[in-house]
This record gives C-alpha cells, sequence and structure tokens, in this order.
C-alpha cells in the first residue's frame, strides 16, 4: 500500500543535525518563491509571474492532497472537485455581483465541507480501489453538474473579474495576488505541518501504517479519515479560489477528472507525505507542461511516457531526490 | 470491592456462533472467563481458534450469540469501541506499526485512553505524559533500548514483546492474546512466558496457544475447543484426564505434553 | 406514440448497457485476476473504433475492417502488456493508476496526431442499414439490434467460458485467491496475459461496434472508462455477473433518465425550469445510483468473496 513514501524512515532517532537538514529544503522553496518576483523583474516579469502563481496554485492543491494520500492513505481519485467547488464559489457569486473575497471565500469553505462531508461519508464506507473509483465518480457527478449549469456558462464557462478586498480591487495587480497565493501556500503548509505532527496526524498516518492495529487499540479509522476528507477538501477549494482568481475563468475543465489525476501525478512527483514536495512536483509539472507544450502540440506523447517512467523509476519523489537519501 | 465484584466473570460469551458458507466455525461457544484467570484455549489446527478470538475483539461479526463483556452486551460494538472497554487483544500474526519507533508505538496506545485525539496542534511526538508511560512499559519489556528503533525492523521477538507493551499500554481490563508464541525461538518464547506468567497476576488473560508446554504452565483454565464446540473446560489436570479430550485431540505433541 | 418511443429508449438503454458491459467484463476480470487497475482500458475502445474507422476506409468493407480491426486492438493491447503494465502488477493501486494514466495522455494525442482532431465517422454496413418494424409504429435501427444481439452473444460466450471451462475456472479461482492458483503450479503468467489479451479485445469490440453510430474521436474513451468504472463498482468488482446486470442496469438509468427527467420534474416544476432541472439532474443519475448502492452494499451487488 505504502512502498513508495515509506522511504523515508530512519532506523535509529533522528539527532539534531539531521532535523535541521530536513528542514533547510522547504525553507529554501519558500525562500525562492518569496524572492521570485524581484528576480522576474529582470526578464518577461508578467509571464513569470504568472506562471509561478499557477504553480503555488497548484502546489497548494496538491498538498491537500497529499494529506489524504501520503499521510491518510485515502488514493482519493476526484480531489479536483474540491478546486472546482472553489473557482465556481468565485465564477457564480461574482456573476451576481458579489464581488467580495472574504464572502466568496466562506461560501467555497462552506460548500466545500458540506460535499467533502457528503461524499466521504459514502466513500469512507468502501476501501481500496472501490475508494479510488467513488471518489472518481463523484468528481465526474459534480463536473457533469458545472456542464449543465447554463446560466454560469455550462461547457464553456464563465468568465470573471478578480475578487475585491473591503470594496477594494487590490487583486487586480498580478503582483498582489502573486503574494497573497504565496502567504496562503505558506500558512496551509505551516497547518498541514502541525496537522501532520499532532496527536490527530498521528493517529492518521497510524491507521496509514496498520488499520487493525489502531483499531486493536480503540481507535475508530472512520472518523479521523473523515475528519481528514473534511480540512483536504477546504484547503483545496481555497485554491480553488485562488485559481478562479488568477485565471479570471472558471470552466467544468477544472473539475475533470484528467485534473484529478494530475494532482495525484504532482503529488507522487515531489514525493508522498512530504508536503512540501507538493510545491516541487507543482513547479515540475507546470514547468514541464509549459515547456512541452512550446515544443509541439501533441506534448502529451510526451508527457504520458514521462509520467510512466516516473512510476517505474522514480520512488520516493523529487523530495528526497533532492534530500540525498534514497 | 463488593464479593460479587470478585468473582463475577469479566467475560461472557452465550451461544455465539459463525458459519462462512455451509461451514460451521463457531459452533455454540458459551464460556464465562473469572476475574483472576488466565484462560487457555487450545486445540488442533482448525479447530475455529482464530476465527473465536476474532468474535471475541469484534474483527469479525457473530452470527448469533451473545458477548457480555464486565456485565455490558458488546455484541453489536465494533473492535475499536471494544478496545476503549478495556477488551485488547494481540494477533496471531505480529501486528505492530511497522513504519513508527517502538516508542510511538506504545505511546499511541496511550494516547488512545488519555483525552481526545481530535487535537490538531501540538507535537504528539514530544508530549511528556505519553511518551512517559510508553518508555516505562518499553522497559518493562525489556525494550528500553529500542525505544527509537523503527518498529518494522525489530526482531521477531522484540516484536512479539513489543506487541504485548502495546496491549498493556492500552489499559486492558482483560487480555486476549492470540498465539503470542508463534514463530518464536526457545529462548524468545521462555522469555515471552515469563512476561505473561507476570501478567496474569493484574490482568485477566485469555490465551489461544499451540504450545501445550506453555499453556500448562500458565493457565489456571483450559477450554478445548474442537470443530468449534467446547468439549471440555476445566483446570490443566481435570482437562488433562478427560476421555473426549484424549480421543479428540491427542495424538501428536500435546500427548508427550499432556502426560 | 408516447409508448413506442419509451420500447425505443428501453432499447438504446439495453444496447448502451451491453456496449458497457463489453468494456467492464475486461476492467473487471482484470482487476479480479491480478488486481490491476487499468485506466488505460478505455483507450484500449478508442483504439478499437480507430482501427475499425482506418481498417474500413482502407479496404471499403465493413465486415474486412472489423475482422483486421480485433486482431489489432490485440496486438496492441498486448504490447502495453509487455511495455507498461507487466512491470506494475507487483506494484500498489496508486502506482497502477498513475502508469496508466500516463498512457492514456500518450494514446489520446497519437490517434490525434495520426488521424487528425477531427471526428471520424464509419458507415453502417449496406446489409445491417436500415430499420425494422418491431411493433405497430415501432421502427429500430437494425444495426442498433445487430449490436444488442453482439453484446447478448458475448455476454453468453463469456458466462460460458468462465463457468465451463479449465481457463474460466481458473480466472475464478484467481478473483478469489490468485496466490492459491500460482501455487498451483497454473503459469500465472501466461494466465495474466490471456485474461489481459481477452479484456483488450472485448473493448477494441466494443469500441469498433459503436464506430458506426457515435462519431470516432480523441478521449472517447475518457467518459467509457468511468461509466465502466462505475458498472463494476456497483457490481462488485469481479464479478461478471455483478458487470452484466451493473451494466444494463446504468445503461438503463443513463438513457431514460435522459429521457425523462425532464418530462418527469415537470409534474412539480414549470416546463423551463423542469427541463434545465432535468438535464442537469440526468447526467447525476447514475452516480446517485452508485452512492446509494455503495451505501448499503460498500463491496457492490455481487461482491467476490477474497
Amino acid at each position: 500500500m505504502n512502498e513508495i513514501a515509506d522511504r523515508n524512515l530512519a532506523v535509529a532517532p533522528r539527532p539534531r543535525a539531521s532535523r535541521l537538514r530536513q528542514a533547510a529544503l522547504p525553507v529554501a522553496i519558500f525562500a525562492v518563491l518569496a524572492l521570485m518576483p524581484a528576480a522576474a523583474h529582470f526578464g518577461a516579469s508578467g509571464y513569470i509571474l504568472a506562471l509561478m502563481t499557477r504553480t503555488m496554485i497548484y502546489g497548494l492543491a496538491a498538498m491537500s492532497l497529499d494529506l489524504l494520500i501520503g499521510c491518510g492513505a485515502m488514493i482519493s481519485f476526484g480531489h479536483a472537485a474540491f478546486l472546482g467547488i472553489g473557482a465556481y464559489a468565485v465564477g457564480i457569486l461574482s456573476s451576481h455581483g458579489i464581488d467580495d473575497v472574504f464572502i466568496q471565500l466562506g461560501a467555497a469553505l462552506a460548500v466545500a465541507a458540506l460535499f467533502a462531508l457528503a461524499t466521504g461519508a459514502i466513500s469512507l464506507r468502501t476501501h481500496g480501489v472501490y475508494f479510488i473509483m467513488i471518489t472518481l465518480a463523484f468528481g465526474q457527478m459534480l463536473y457533469f453538474l458545472f456542464t449543465s449549469l447554463a446560466a454560469y456558462g455550462g461547457d464553456d464557462g464563465l468568465s470573471l473579474s478578480r475578487s475585491h478586498v473591503f470594496g477594494l480591487p487590490v487583486l487586480r495587480s498580478d503582483l498582489t495576488l502573486y503574494y497573497v497565493a504565496f502567504a496562503a501556500l505558506l500558512g496551509v503548509y505551516l497547518a498541514c505541518r502541525a496537522i501532520v505532527a499532532s496527536r490527530f496526524g498521528r493517529v492518521l498516518r497510524g491507521i496509514k501504517d496498520n488499520p487493525v492495529r489502531m483499531q486493536a487499540i480503540g481507535f475508530a479509522p472512520y472518523r479521523y479519515q473523515l475528519t481528514a476528507y473534511v480540512v483536504a477538501g477546504m484547503i483545496c477549494a481555497v485554491a480553488g479560489v485562488l485559481l478562479a482568481n488568477a485565471s479570471e475563468f472558471v470552466s467544468p475543465a477544472y473539475v475533470g477528472w484528467q485534473r484529478s489525476g494530475d494532482l495525484i501525478f504532482v503529488v507522487v512527483l515531489g514525493g508522498l507525505g512530504t508536503l512540501h514536495g507538493a510545491i516541487l512536483g507543482a513547479a515540475a509539472f507546470t514547468l514541464l507542461a509549459e515547456f512541452l507544450s512550446g515544443l509541439t502540440e501533441y506534448w502529451g506523447m510526451i508527457f504520458g511516457p514521462i509520467l510512466v517512467v516516473v512510476v517505474l523509476f522514480a520512488r520516493g519523489g523529487l523530495a528526497s531526490l533532492l534530500r540525498g537519501t534514497r | 470491592m463488593t464479593g460479587d465484584a470478585l468473582t463475577a466473570p469479566v467475560l461472557r460469551l452465550t451461544d455465539l456462533r459463525k458459519s462462512y458458507g455451509a461451514l460451521r466455525v463457531t459452533d455454540g461457544v458459551s464460556l464465562a472467563i473469572g476475574p483472576r484467570e488466565l484462560h487457555a484455549i487450545i486445540g488442533p489446527n482448525g479447530a475455529g481458534k482464530t476465527t473465536l478470538v476474532h468474535q471475541i475483539s469484534g474483527l469479525a461479526a457473530s452470527d448469533s450469540g451473545r458477548i457480555e463483556f464486565y456485565g455490558e452486551d458488546i455484541t453489536a460494538l465494533p473492535m475499536d469501541a471494544r478496545a476503549r472497554a478495556g477488551l485488547v487483544r494481540s494477533f496471531q500474526i505480529v501486528s505492530i506499526l511497522p513504519g513508527f519507533s517502538a516508542l510511538e508505538n506504545v505511546a499511541l496506545a496511550v494516547q488512545a485512553r488519555s483525552g481526545s485525539s481530535f487535537r490538531f496542534t501540538g507535537d504528539a511526538a514530544a508530549e511528556p505524559a505519553l511518551n512517559d508511560v510508553a518508555m516505562t512499559l518499553l522497559a518493562r519489556f525489556g525494550l528500553a533500548s529500542r525505544a527509537g528503533f523503527t518498529a518494522g525492523l525489530l526482531s521477531h521477538g522484540e516484536k512479539r514483546q513489543l506487541e504485548l507493551a502495546i496491549a498493556m499500554a492500552a489499559a486492558p481490563k482483560l487480555l486476549l492474546l492470540d498465539e503470542p508464541l508463534a514463530g518464536t525461538s526457545h529462548e524468545e518464547s521462555s522469555r515471552v512466558i515469563a512476561t505473561l506468567k507476570e501478567l496474569k497476576r493484574e490482568v485477566p488473560i485469555i490465551l489461544v496457544e499451540h504450545d501445550m508446554e506453555a499453556v500448562f504452565a500458565l493457565a489456571d483454565r483450559v477450554s478445548v475447543l474442537v470443530y468449534g464446540r467446547i468439549i471440555a473446560s476445566g483446570t490443566p489436570d481435570e482437562v488433562r484426564r478427560d476421555p473426549e479430550v484424549r480421543s479428540a485431540y491427542l495424538g501428536d505433541e500435546a500427548a508427550e505434553a499432556m502426560t | 406514440m408516447t409508448l413506442t418511443l419509451a420500447l425505443v429508449q428501453i432499447l438504446n438503454g439495453v444496447q448502451f448497457g451491453l456496449i458497457l458491459f463489453l468494456i467492464a467484463a475486461g476492467l473487471t476480470i482484470v482487476f479480479g485476476v491480478m488486481d490491476f487497475i487499468n485506466l488505460a482500458h478505455g483507450v484500449q475502445y478508442m483504439v478499437g473504433a480507430y482501427l475499425m474507422a482506418a481498417f474500413t476506409a482502407l479496404t471499403g468493407s465493413f465486415w474486412l475492417g472489423l475482422v483486421l480491426a480485433l486482431p489489432s486492438a490485440l496486438l496492441i493491447g498486448l504490447i502495453l502488456e509487455m511495455l507498461v503494465f507487466r512491470h506494475l502488477y507487483a506494484r500498489d493501486h496508486l502506482a497502477h493508476v498513475l502508469a496508466t494514466f500516463g498512457v492514456i495522455i500518450f494514446l489520446n494525442q497519437a490517434v490525434k496526431l495520426a488521424f487528425g482532431a477531427a471526428p471520424l465517422s464509419v458507415p453502417v454496413p449496406q446489409a445491417l442499414a436500415g430499420a425494422v418494424t418491431l411493433a405497430p409504429g415501432l421502427l429500430y435501427p437494425v444495426y442498433r439490434l445487430v449490436m444488442i444481439g453482439a453484446g447478448l452473444l458475448v455476454g453468453l460466450l463469456l458466462y460460458v467460458t468462465v463457468n465451463h471451462t479449465r481457463l474460466g475456472m481458473l480466472v475464478r479461482a484467481g478473483a478469489s485467491n490468485a496466490p492459491m492458483v500460482s501455487a498451483l503450479g497454473v503459469n500465472i503468467r501466461l494466465l495474466f496475459t490471456i485474461v489481459f489479451g481477452v479484456g483488450a479485445m472485448l473493448a477494441g469490440f466494443a469500441g469498433a461496434m459503436v464506430a458506426p453510430i457515435l462519431s470516432v474521436e480523441p478521449g472517447m474513451g475518457d467518459n467509457v472508462l468511468i461509466l465502466a468504472f462505475v458498472v463494476i463498482v456497483i457490481g462488485g468488482i469481479g464479478s461478471i455477473r455483478g458487470a452484466f446486470i451493473a451494466a444494463v442496469l446504468i445503461g438503463l438509468t443513463d438513457t431514460l433518465g435522459r429521457f425523462f427527467a425532464p418530462t418527469l420534474l415537470r409534474a412539480v416544476l414549470d416546463p423551463a425550469a423542469a427541463s434545465q432541472t432535468g438535464r442537469a439532474l440526468a447526467p447525476m443519475l447514475i452516480y446517485i445510483l452508485m452512492a446509494a448502492v455503495l451505501f448499503f452494499r460498500p463491496t457492490g451487488l455481487f461482491p467476490v468473496r477474497r
């Protein structure tokens, strides 16, 4: 079940030096992201800024999925649904003239929580491959729902203008949006770290390691997994709100199962259960997609095989590669 | 404590049944475990011992019958609820959290019974209240030097000891041990037997075991399970002399151990 | 009039269901025997349709096209198995999902490169063109009837194979206890390859059959794949009987839902709202059905005991 994740285990307790080294990579990632706009200033700044904003948003979405797959052994193949819920909350509300980002965010979080609670309650009754497929199906259900919303663009999607903060259009600046996304990513990363290390997170990791053992000492996996499912869904909805703002557009494609597949790829590419790996994975993914699609219209013919090769050969992901401990 | 509490059974099984298709694996088992006893359940391979353990612990549902634990009907409770009530089990195939340190394995069991686990902040691995208890237990089971080691990498005998430490950390009011000697070397098994001798003074135990030598050295009472039915129940001496047991069960190593 | 229309919709539903069955059967056997999740099963259906389109255009004959398309679909399936899937059997489900997802991306683009993005069409063969009168006022296309017949025939064939041959016995045994089968000295590698080939060919056959009535285009396998997943999850993974029943159930629910939902809702809503809600609700029906089934039976209608 967790062959990919179990590589970052140490035999003996970690001495403090190694803990510092472990913190080095996340710190470096966030330092680079914080300074990126300054560096981009010398080049094609608008383009790079937009690309990196998108990268951070996908990183945010993937990080929430890592909480499920990497820590909770819940392989959700419908996680893009929450991206769509966040994006459509912005799209639908702004088409009714409600531009305030806090109302949009509140709506996104509430709907995501409800959707996660309802679908999670059913999905988590199943296990293994059933769980993968049922989450996939629930994602598709939402996809078709959005497709049929003729009032909000149906298949074609919906253009929108960026959210306001206290009535002010401050997000209209790409640089502001970049730092908002950065702050969200950093906040979520720290929150996820705390959750993983907390009592709750330890139970979740235990359930991933050996669910029957956890039941035998008195933990009911269902309650903990459902809670994690709701939390991850809400985090991903935040990414959706940001994504709608970044692209000034929402469409059912945000919810498509290919998008869910991309998110899983990002998580695995970055390194399961590492959290910061999700950012690395997202960066590699967006840059690769950007590079390949500039190369040829048929970039999927290169990208697909890369995916296969990553699965077959690069176990442990970028995070463990960069840490130098395979 | 009233006299009743000293003698009333901690666990009572009434006409417990379970079938897989046409095969009756548990066929009307009734049994009462006293508050101070180590009750061994023995039986030949395929007698349905492990299924019975699964039914008692709640890992498998029973088709019919009733399970009472300290007077409460727990027949419908899932395994985790039974564990929280104090009915704690071990597994025939050793079951630990292989990716966690030995200390965390035990600390998680302590965590299960102390305070809410719906806490999303704070470093659980650094909670002294959990680690201190866990460390004491590890030391007791001879694993103090292994505290920081990844549990999956311990030796088989150490894993067995660790599983017992986890079980004790879960604050058992009854220990249900499913072949704790399976797969251990001679040295390891004498270590486990010594541990069990100590434990039986603290908590009632149901011991399902293949190793006759161990059973007759440890048990206050013995029940013999054959084809899902209990054919004899009594002190080791009584069971040893029971003619039905001899004809149904004896033949191999059991015969030597019994005579 | 309405009754005839309803009958036509029921026939369409059954026909759609049987196509789903052809795809789901392969998916469920492969998973049951090999514990392998093959997302690329949907593109095998697409490949079948494209091969059919290519060979029909090349030979000018539907039948020759079909005869050439089937072994080619099988061959492509086996090549994929050798290159990619074989190396995944020992890995976890996450690895299966990702690697086969990569295969989908590749093949969807590959057919676009080879045949263009525009949909292709395949003419209905002369002999099967036109419609027959099934009942007074009930006219139904011959080709669709043939599809129903072919679906039932393949279903029967599968049933006989699985229940009354040695290969079938191994497949059934493998679905409930794969290690035991290999312990019996059966060449598990060969069994896997055969099972996989049969699954690939069934999907290819389904693709070839629908080529004359649907447009052949990149990505046509994706939605079908997800429907096939819904089918095998409802039916119980590994169960061919379950896949059959669930496929027909899904085919009928989807077809009739799209047709009747707006009409039925008109009873409680005004016509405009009814038609919009109906259109929104209809595609979600099968997922709601799946959720309901799994809520009460988390391992599907006909779970295979493991």
